[in-house]
């Protein structure tokens, strides 16, 4: 071990700022009454805007500085991956506090277990080793499993929170067991020391079943087909404002789980695992779209979009390459762009009494609020990966790093696939656009909170503006990746 | 006005105006005026892209170029020849006058409508300009959108079937064309057409790539047998969207075989020839003789477009037949030239009949052939229209519907002669149908009451139609401009094909 140095605390002063931040808005929380609630809101989103400038401020001029003997490491990746958790984050407060208020559940809980999740996503994105990439991990899936169950009278929250523990708790000990044999055959918990050993390690097929069962941790942390079976009953069963959180920033951590373990790591090892990601990505975009296609829970329908999705992001790293990660890190930042204002235009029309969860509860919203079923179209068409939205240029940055990497048949079988997704998101727009509101439907009352409405509209319409400007974004990816 | 980056202004001229029509909102009279001034404006700015155009020298002109994307190379590079001019003017002629004829008969949520139009046109003539291949790909995709929301917010009874199956099909196709450009930017580089149809491909590279391109355009077009979405979207479609479908969407199919197929893929193309020409002699008798048996008016005129298409495509094929295997580039040229006129051509005569088909409908709200009948002695002037345009489908000359034809069916006699006889089918089974609709739609006596009725054309039909008839007895009469115009372009494409890739 090192000796400790201000260095190490410099270099994780983002985080401990973070914490700080979190243990002082818990103090404050504990004497507020419930009408004052807002200040833990505001106070929440001031604790990752400041985090935020800490992150920019500590990014790392040159290469990697990496600190506490290699166990935390701050690069190009942590830095823009830690800010877009900590955008995203703070866009499910924005969106979650109306939703969270109407049905008597904005308590401090909501705000400390995600700020909590948010900090495990922090450090998880900057693991050095496998201590602190598990660390991380489990912090974010505790705080997680917690706000799946917030609403504890809601059997169906229950449900889903109980399954999410279980099967979350599974892949954490496949993960854990894994870790254990790269740890056996290499004899080291740090990850780029992992990496320098594979080529000399002396038991190889010890080393390859323990990248079996990270991977296996991996794709399920990620929600990929065959590991999705918790996704559709968490996304469907936790409140909306919960499921915006989940189904956005931790899409960005699992990326930075991926990358760490299966590059930092086992990058050494890619000739074992490229072809099990392949496997993934296909199951994963077959199970996505085909089950999406039955859904009428527009949540439930999202959730197996998001199995989709992943199938995507995986073909970013069928070529083990930087390229292809910086697609992939590309793909994840776009993905939760966009699913976090999914996700939050369903709690906009939510209400006491009225989830508007159902793809029905959308009809003929053209007629009755044409500016938000422009937004929700938007996204809809962005999801689907038409263009000019941001969700194409997402989508032709990880075919083009899959058909770089000589897995033509992966691209094609992924279009196959996107065309077949392409006609349940043309349904949503459809009961929007082209079919009239019921008159059993409760008439459209849009929430006061004006932070919300303007945060999604302009969320929303971001995805056309970085339709235009995704160059930076791009190149921001490739630096991160050092190309 | 020569340094104005006047592509750029015909593109997002109309899209901008879209976005001020839509804060129109719920002023429909406000917003038809603004809609009509836009495309107005965008009409006025296309006029100096054809008088500016210097066609003796042909290549692209008006060229623009940004740095789009910097990793990727990807350049927002615009650019015309005189192929393109000739399909940016048909799309702002044709996008004012399809506003004047959508002004009373859209009546719900308008300034949607409306701008719905506006984007349309300014993707129409991206598609036309665009010099990048992604940018292309942009504009080809993205004008799915506002034809999806046309057609399914304002259209007939099974629109959402019609416009679901338009979108998810054209999708389909275009997408094999996304992992064909994918594929060359890893082989040149960049996402310049240009590059592409520079980069050194193999026999296979290349018929992967044809197919992939066919596929895409070959929906597009439409070619039989993928053409069963036209018809349902026709008949579905407000009588705007039906005009612009078929007198502009069709041609980015034709517009892309000259632009991707032929320059990347020459050697492919050379050896499928047959197939697009086999497909499209298939298209021309097969859909005539559906077309004939249709007693729907919209889906009479639909088969007929694609018969009229198939007029494009064989002219590109049988170009590069003659190039190549009989080195002929005279025949080539004619061939080349007749399909590009017959694409401006059909242009102006399916818009024209879509419009009078609207006409009726907003009428009698009915399509069906059997409830009219004796429409001369209600309406005469519709009546003269009607009849002219009828000629014009097929092939009279003196209409524009002749030109075209007449030289794809003489560039195709120095080929085979064969091909050229059963082209020359189109002569008998166009007027078929056609003449037949006219009999049973327009003569004869007046057998429903509700005929009789019938008003003759208000100010802004005549202005609508008058425009269309204007437009295919110029091309019919004089298509002297129109062939100057495109004359060096055709050539310069016909001699990039004697060029072999192997």
């Amino acid at each position: 071990m090192t000796e400790f140095n201000t260095q190490d605390l410099i270099t994780i002063l983002p985080e401990f700022v973070f914490l700080g931040a979190i243990i002082a808005i818990l103090l404050i929380d504990l004497f507020l009454k419930p009408a004052q609630r807002d200040i833990t809101h505001w106070l929440s989103l001031a604790a990752l805007a400041l985090t935020a400038a800490f992150v920019c401020h500590g990014a790392p001029q040159g290469g990697p500085i990496s600190a506490f003997g290699g166990m935390f490491v701050n690069d190009g990746v942590a830095v823009l991956l830690k800010l877009f958790v900590l955008l995203t984050s703070a866009l499910s407060f924005v969106y979650g506090r109306h939703y969270m208020r109407e049905r008597r559940l904005l308590l401090g809980e909501y705000y400390l277990l995600i700020l909590f999740a948010t900090l495990g996503m922090l450090l998880l994105v900057s693991a050095g080793s496998l201590i602190t990439a598990y660390l991380g991990l489990e912090l974010l899936a505790l705080s997680s499993y917690a706000l799946v169950a917030l609403n504890r009278d809601s059997p169906t929250s229950a449900e889903a929170a109980i399954k999410y523990f279980v099967l979350g708790a599974l892949a954490s000990g496949l993960l854990l067991y894994g870790m254990s044999m790269l740890y056996g055959a290499t004899g080291t918990l740090d990850l780029a020391q992992i990496r320098a050993a594979t080529a000399t390690v002396q038991y190889p097929n010890l080393l390859a079943v323990g990248v079996v069962f990270v991977v296996v941790g991996v794709a399920f942390k990620l929600g990929a087909a065959p590991f999705h079976m918790w996704l559709p009953d968490v996304y469907q069963g936790a409140p909306t404002s919960i499921t915006t959180f989940i189904g956005a920033a931790p899409k960005l951590a699992a990326f930075a789980l991926a990358y760490r373990l299966l590059d930092n790591g086992l990058g050494g090892m890619s000739q074992h695992w490229t072809l099990m990601l392949a496997v993934l990505a296909v199951l994963s975009l077959a199970v996505g779209n085909l089950f999406a296609i039955a859904q009428s829970n527009l949540k439930r329908m999202l959730a197996y979009s998001t199995i989709s999705h992943v199938g995507f992001l995986l073909l970013g790293f069928v070529g083990a390459n930087a390229a292809g990660y910086a697609a992939a890190m590309f793909y994840a930042v776009a993905y939760s762009i966009t699913a976090v204002v999914a996700f939050g235009m369903i709690a906009l029309l939510a209400r006491a009494g009225f989830e508007a969860e159902e793809i029905d509860d959308f009809k003929g919203l053209n007629q009755r609020n044409p500016w938000y079923a422009g937004i929700m179209a938007i996204v809809m068409f962005s999801l689907a990966g038409v263009p000019p939205l941001f969700g194409f240029f997402a989508k032709l940055l990880v075919l083009k790093a899959a058909i770089d990497a000589g897995y033509l048949w992966l691209a094609v079988v992924a279009i196959v696939f996107a065309i077949i997704g392409l006609f349940y998101y043309l349904r949503v727009v459809k009961v929007m656009y082209f079919d009239g509101a019921d008159a059993a439907q409760p008439t459209l009352v849009l929430p006061a909170d004006l932070p919300l409405r303007w945060a999604i509209s302009i969320n929303g319409l971001a995805l056309i503006v970085l339709g235009f400007t995704w160059g930076p974004l791009l190149d921001w990816c490739n630096r991160a990746l050092g190309l | 006005m020569a340094d104005w980056p006047l592509l750029s202004i015909l593109i997002w001229l109309p899209i901008i105006g879209a976005v001020f029509v839509l804060a129109l909102g719920r002023n429909p009279q406000a917003a038809r005026w603004s809609t009509l001034i836009v495309a107005l404006a965008t009409f006025v700015f296309s006029i100096p892209l054809w008088s500016g155009y210097d066609a003796p020298a042909g290549g692209f002109q008006f060229g623009e170029s940004h740095e789009w994307i910097r990793a990727l190379k990807v350049f927002y590079a615009l650019g015309v020849d005189g192929i393109a001019v000739a399909l940016i003017v048909l799309t702002t002629f044709t996008s004012v006058l399809v506003i004047v004829g959508s002004w009373g008969s859209i009546d719900t949520r308008v300034s949607q409508y409306m701008a719905a139009m506006l984007v349309l046109e300014g993707m129409l003539i991206g598609v036309f300009a665009a010099t990048d291949a992604l940018l292309f790909y942009v504009f080809f995709e993205a004008m799915l959108i506002p034809m999806f929301i046309i057609i399914g917010i304002w259209g007939g009874p099974r629109r959402v079937y019609a416009t679901l199956k338009f979108f998810i099909y054209t999708f389909l196709g275009s997408i094999f064309m996304l992992v064909g450009l994918i594929y060359l930017h890893m082989k040149t580089g960049e996402f310049s057409i240009a590059a592409f149809a520079q980069a050194g491909l193999g026999m296979r590279e290349q018929t992967w790539l044809f197919f992939a391109f066919l596929i895409a355009f070959a929906i597009k077009v439409p070619m039989w047998p993928v053409h069963t979405w036209l018809p349902d979207a026709h008949v579905e479609a407000p009588t705007g969207g039906s005009v612009i479908l078929a007198a502009i969407m069709l041609k980015v199919g034709g517009y892309g075989f000259i632009r991707f197929s032929l320059p990347v893929t020459p050697d492919a193309s050379q050896e499928y020839a047959w197939v697009i020409i086999a497909m499209s002699l298939i298209a021309v008798i097969y859909i005539g003789y559906v077309a004939l048996v249709q007693d729907d008016m919209k889906k009479l005129i639909a088969y007929s477009s694609i018969a009229h298409m198939a007029f494009v495509t064989l002219g590109i094929f049988i170009a590069l037949a003659l190039v190549r295997e009989h080195d002929n580039p005279d025949a080539a040229r004619l061939g080349m030239q007749g399909a590009m006129v017959q694409m401006i051509s059909h242009g102006f005569i399916s818009g024209a009949m879509f419009s009078c088909i609207g006409v009726l409908y907003d009428r009698m709200h009915s399509r069906m052939i059997k409830d009219y009948g004796g429409v001369v002695n209600a309406m005469p002037w519709f009546a003269t229209f009607f009849v002219l345009f009828a000629m014009a489908n097929c092939g009279l000359p003196g209409t524009s519907g002749f030109v075209g034809e007449f030289m794809v069916i003489l560039a195709a006699f120095q080929d085979n002669a064969w091909i050229a006889a059963a082209a020359a089918f189109t002569l008998i089974i166009g007027a078929a149908y056609t003449l037949w609709l006219v009999k049973r739609v327009i003569f004869g006596e007046v057998t429903n009451p509700e005929v009789a009725k019938m008003a003759d054309l208000n100010p802004r039909e005549w202005i609508v139609l008058g425009s269309f008839a204007a437009a295919v007895l110029l091309v019919g009469i004089y298509p002297r401009p129109l062939t100057d115009l495109m004359e060096t372009s055709v050539q310069q494409i016909v001699t990039a094909l004697l060029v072999s890739k192997l």
